[in-house]
C-alpha cells in the first residue's frame, strides 16, 4: 500500500509537515519494502487550492492513506472525492519513518 | 457623478462621511453601500427598504453523462476551483471567480453555469435619497460580485456616492473602480497615516482623481499634514472632534443631524469635486 507523508524535506529522516496542502514535499512510501519517492510541492506556493492539487498530486501516485497534521476544509473534501483516508494529529516532531512505522503498527492492531 | 469615500483603515468614518456628503448634496442622491462584509450605512440614514433580492454567483455544474473527466476544464481554471479527482471534476465553489471558462473549454459540452446565491440586495429610499446596500451571506468569501451588483443598481442615477470597504484589495478596488473622484477618509494618527499611504497607491494605480479628508483632524499627531504636504495631496476638509457628533454617533445619528451647520460644508464639498469632475471630462 502507498502511503503519502506531508513532510519538511526529502527523506525519511525529514520531519512531519503538520500542514498538509501547503507542505514542503509529499513523500510517497511504500508501505511493502519502505521505499519511498519525495515529491517536491508544487502547490505549497499556490494562491489558493493548495489542497486539492495536492490531493490531486497524492492521487496520481496512487496514495490510499496520507499521514499529516491537518487538512483544511478543501483538502478534505477532495480526499472524499479522492477516495484517500486521513490521518491527522501527526506531529512535526516525528520523522516520516516513525510516523509510517508508527501508522503500519496500529493497523496492524 | 460617482464619488466613491474609502480609506484603507477601517473604522476612520467613511460611513459617516459618506452619508453626511449624501445627505447634504441636495436633490436625487443614491448611496451605495459596498461595506458588503458589514453594512451599515442604513442605520444612518434609516431608508425604507422596498425590496430585497438574491446576489447570486455562476458556478460550473459538470453533467456526469457527458464528462470523460478529460481535465481540460481544471487545466483553465485560473483558480483551481476544479479539480480532476477519481476521473471526474470536482467544484470546490468558494474558490471559483465565476469567469465561466471551464465551460467554453469542455470539448464535450458537458459543464452549464447555475445560479447560487451569495448574499441578497436591498434597494429602498429616504426622502431625495435612493439607498442601495449589498449584504454577503455569513460564511460566503467572495465580495467583488456583490460589490458588482449594488453598483449595478445605480445605472442610470445622476449623482452616486459609494460607501467603499476598507481595506486595499479586490473588494475596495472593486467599489471605487470606474468612480469620478475617490475621497479618502483617514484619521491623524500613525495607523490612518499607514494604511493611506496605502490607499494612495491603490487610487493612483487606478489612474483617478481623489483627495483626503482627515476626520477628527485636531488630535493625533502631524504625520497625515506632512505626507500630504510631500505628496501634493490635496486636503479636502478637516472635520474636528466634537463630543456631540460622537454622542449622536453612538445613537445612530449622522453627522449634519448631530451639527446641522455641517451641512454647508459638505454640501460645498460635494459641489467643489463635481465641478473638478466636469472640468476634468
Amino acid at each position: 500500500m502507498k502511503i503519502a507523508v506531508s513532510a519538511m524535506g526529502g527523506s525519511m529522516s525529514a520531519l512531519v509537515s503538520e500542514q498538509f496542502g501547503r507542505c514542503a514535499y509529499l513523500l510517497i512510501v511504500d508501505s511493502e519494502n519502505m521505499e519511498f519517492e519525495p515529491v517536491s510541492n508544487p502547490a505549497a506556493g499556490m494562491s489558493g487550492g493548495a489542497g486539492p492539487e495536492a490531493v490531486r498530486l497524492i492521487a496520481a501516485k496512487g496514495a490510499e492513506v496520507v499521514l499529516t497534521g491537518r487538512v483544511g476544509p478543501n483538502a478534505e473534501n477532495a480526499l472524499k472525492a479522492a477516495g484517500i483516508r486521513a490521518v491527522v494529529g501527526i506531529s512535526g516532531s516525528k520523522t516520516v519513518r516513525q510516523a509510517v512505522e508508527e501508522h503500519l503498527k496500529a493497523s496492524i492492531r | 457623478m460617482i464619488v466613491a469615500v474609502a480609506s484603507g483603515k477601517g473604522g476612520t468614518g467613511k460611513t459617516s462621511i459618506a452619508c453626511a456628503l449624501t445627505q447634504s448634496a441636495g436633490g436625487e442622491v443614491c448611496l451605495l453601500d459596498c461595506d458588503v462584509d458589514e453594512p451599515n450605512a442604513h442605520i444612518l440614514l434609516r431608508p425604507n427598504i422596498s425590496h430585497t433580492f438574491p446576489a447570486n454567483i455562476l458556478l460550473p455544474c459538470v453533467d456526469d453523462k457527458q464528462c470523460d473527466g478529460c481535465g481540460e476544464c481544471a487545466r483553465v481554471c485560473q483558480y483551481h476551483a476544479l479539480t480532476v479527482l477519481g476521473g471526474r471534476p470536482v467544484l470546490f465553489d468558494h474558490l471559483c471567480h465565476s469567469c465561466g471558462g471551464c465551460a467554453l473549454a469542455c470539448p464535450r459540452h458537458a459543464i452549464s453555469e447555475t445560479a447560487k446565491a451569495i448574499g441578497k440586495i436591498n434597494v429602498g429610499a429616504v426622502g431625495d435619497i435612493r439607498f442601495i446596500s449589498g449584504e454577503l451571506d455569513v460564511g460566503e468569501a467572495m465580495c467583488p460580485p456583490i460589490i458588482r451588483q449594488v453598483r449595478a443598481q445605480a445605472n442610470g442615477c445622476r449623482n452616486v456616492v459609494i460607501d467603499s470597504p476598507p481595506g486595499t484589495s479586490c473588494p475596495m478596488v472593486t467599489a471605487v473602480r470606474g468612480s469620478d473622484f475617490c475621497i479618502l477618509v483617514t484619521e491623524p494618527t500613525p495607523f490612518g497615516l499607514h494604511d493611506l499611504t496605502l490607499a494612495v497607491d491603490v487610487v493612483r494605480r487606478l489612474g483617478m482623481p481623489f483627495g483626503v479628508v482627515i476626520n477628527i483632524a485636531d488630535i493625533g499627531d502631524d504625520g497625515v499634514e506632512r505626507y500630504c504636504r510631500d505628496q501634493r495631496i490635496e486636503i479636502l476638509a478637516r472635520i474636528p472632534y466634537d463630543r456631540a457628533v460622537a454622542e449622536a454617533y453612538s445613537r445612530g445619528r449622522s453627522i449634519v443631524e448631530a451639527k446641522p451647520e455641517y451641512r454647508t460644508v459638505f454640501a460645498g464639498l460635494f459641489q467643489e469635486i463635481g465641478s473638478r469632475v466636469r472640468r476634468a471630462s
